[in-house]
């Protein structure tokens, strides 16, 4: 049985590296990535599950990190932005200006990131479900899109 | 941030989690047992709920049960609601639960946490009502099962300690015709103006309502009104609509008389099928 009663250090699978974090059991995994490891591509927009500003993948599929305890990812493999090197989802968001102020990027693209791996033969209708999941205040949808549909042609 | 501690649990057994929901209570830590959590850290964060310790289901073989058994397809109360939906092995209940929050949220809602949470709209439980689904229980009294319809009165209610571990739906509900219709205000991702979704069992039309009531339901007497032999299709929804069981919401998403409106016109199309 996984437990944390007080203030605990629990090991993480973060981008492929065990990492030591010392946490409270209601700390969410975005506020863990952010104050404890530094890893700030997560973003907190909403902290309420609505923005997707925090998405990282768990065992490949895409969360939003306000709404999971970093307990709760014991056991499991977390990826953020960080854990993407030149994935081919960055550079077609580059490629297509597919960012203005760029605080909805690093969400969006993990979520991109993860519909290209489960679905690399996504059609038009999954695409837009997916990609509901975020929000962009600057509205930089259209080439948003374009830079999924790119990387599904693999064509980057 | 959530502004309080608690303490975290995710036991490996139905023993284990109800030994610890009993010890938490004595030490007057008011447990919760916790599936996908979206609702429990959203609500604490906004310091409307308080709990001492949750317990997570999640590492529960029985809770994480998927696919048939015998004749009876079941579904374990962690299965998130993007397995049920990817799997397709219940199309009613996968292209309703396609349709609550987003994509990604919906890989983290678990079946049993949208039907046991306290959000007005529940979608998840309109299937399984019409499906006359039935459910193991676990709690200090042993497991045991019931009919959804006899522990759902506009939530759920089970004893002090209990909790859902899975659900089990006969399958041959699964492949009968049914009806989905979830209207919004203007977004696709949005709560609900109304839900419906209907199944033709036997050559009736069985109807579950979200976002109509504040609570969601199946309702016998509309069903009856809505399957009367011999009178006109739109007589049968108007005495449907006497029988709503309780005064339509009226919100900013719509109107009551707005919603009732909507209704008609979708029970229009329902009973079509
Ligand atoms: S910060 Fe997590 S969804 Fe907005
Ligand atoms: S680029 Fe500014 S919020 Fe999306």
């Amino acid at each position: 049985m996984i437990q944390i009663r007080d203030i605990s250090t629990i090991e993480l699978d973060i981008n492929g590296e065990k990492r030591k974090v010392t946490v409270r059991a209601a700390d969410t995994l975005l506020h863990t990535l952010r104050e404890q490891l530094g890893l700030t591509g997560a973003k907190a927009g909403c902290e309420n599950g609505d923005c997707g500003a925090c998405t990282v993948l768990v065992d490949g599929w895409p969360i939003k990190s306000c709404l999971m305890l970093a307990v709760e990812a014991v056991g499991h493999s977390v990826t953020t932005i960080e854990g993407l090197k030149n994935a081919p989802t960055q550079k077609a968001f580059f490629e297509n200006w597919g960012f203005q102020c760029g605080y909805c990027t690093s969400g969006f693209i993990m979520n991109c990131h993860a519909l290209a791996t489960i679905h690399p033969g996504a059609d038009d209708d999954t695409i837009a479900d997916w990609l509901q999941s975020n929000i962009c205040r600057c509205t930089s949808y259209e080439e948003i899109a374009n830079a999924v549909k790119q990387v599904l042609k693999k064509d980057i | 941030m959530i502004p309080f501690d608690f303490e975290y649990y995710r036991p490996d057994s139905i023993s284990q989690a109800v030994d610890l929901f009993m010890s938490l209570t004595r030490q007057a830590k008011k447990p919760m047992y916790y599936g996908g959590g979206t609702e429990i850290i959203s609500m604490a964060r906004a310091n409307n709920i308080y709990t001492g310790g949750v317990i997570d289901i999640k590492g529960i073989p029985e809770c994480n049960k998927f696919g048939y058994e015998g004749t009876d397809l079941v579904i374990g109360a962690a299965t998130t609601l993007t397995k049920i939906s990817d799997s397709n092995l219940f199309p009613m209940l996968g292209i309703t639960v396609a349709r609550i929050a987003d994509h990604t949220i919906q890989g983290k809602i678990t079946l049993g946490g949208n039907i046991t949470g306290t959000i007005m709209y529940r979608e998840a439980s309109l299937p399984l009502l019409i499906a006359d689904c039935r459910l193991s229980i676990a709690g200090p009294g042993g497991t045991r099962e019931a009919l959804l319809s006899q522990v759902f009165d506009r939530r759920i209610r089970l004893e002090e300690g209990e909790f859902i571990t899975h659900f089990i739906i006969d399958s041959h509900i699964t492949s009968l015709p049914f009806f989905h219709r979830k209207a919004t205000k203007i977004d696709k991702i949005d709560y609900p103006l109304i839900t419906v979704v209907a199944l033709k069992k036997d050559n009736r039309i069985l109807v579950g309502f979200s976002g109509l009531c504040d609570f969601p339901f199946r309702s016998l007497e509309m069903e009856d009104s809505l399957n009367q032999p011999g009178i006109s299709k739109k007589d049968r929804i108007q005495n449907a609509m006497a029988y709503i069981p309780a005064p339509i919401v009226e919100d900013i998403h719509g109107s009551a008389m707005y919603r009732r409106f909507v209704l008609e016109n979708i029970l229009s199309d329902a009973l079509e099928l």
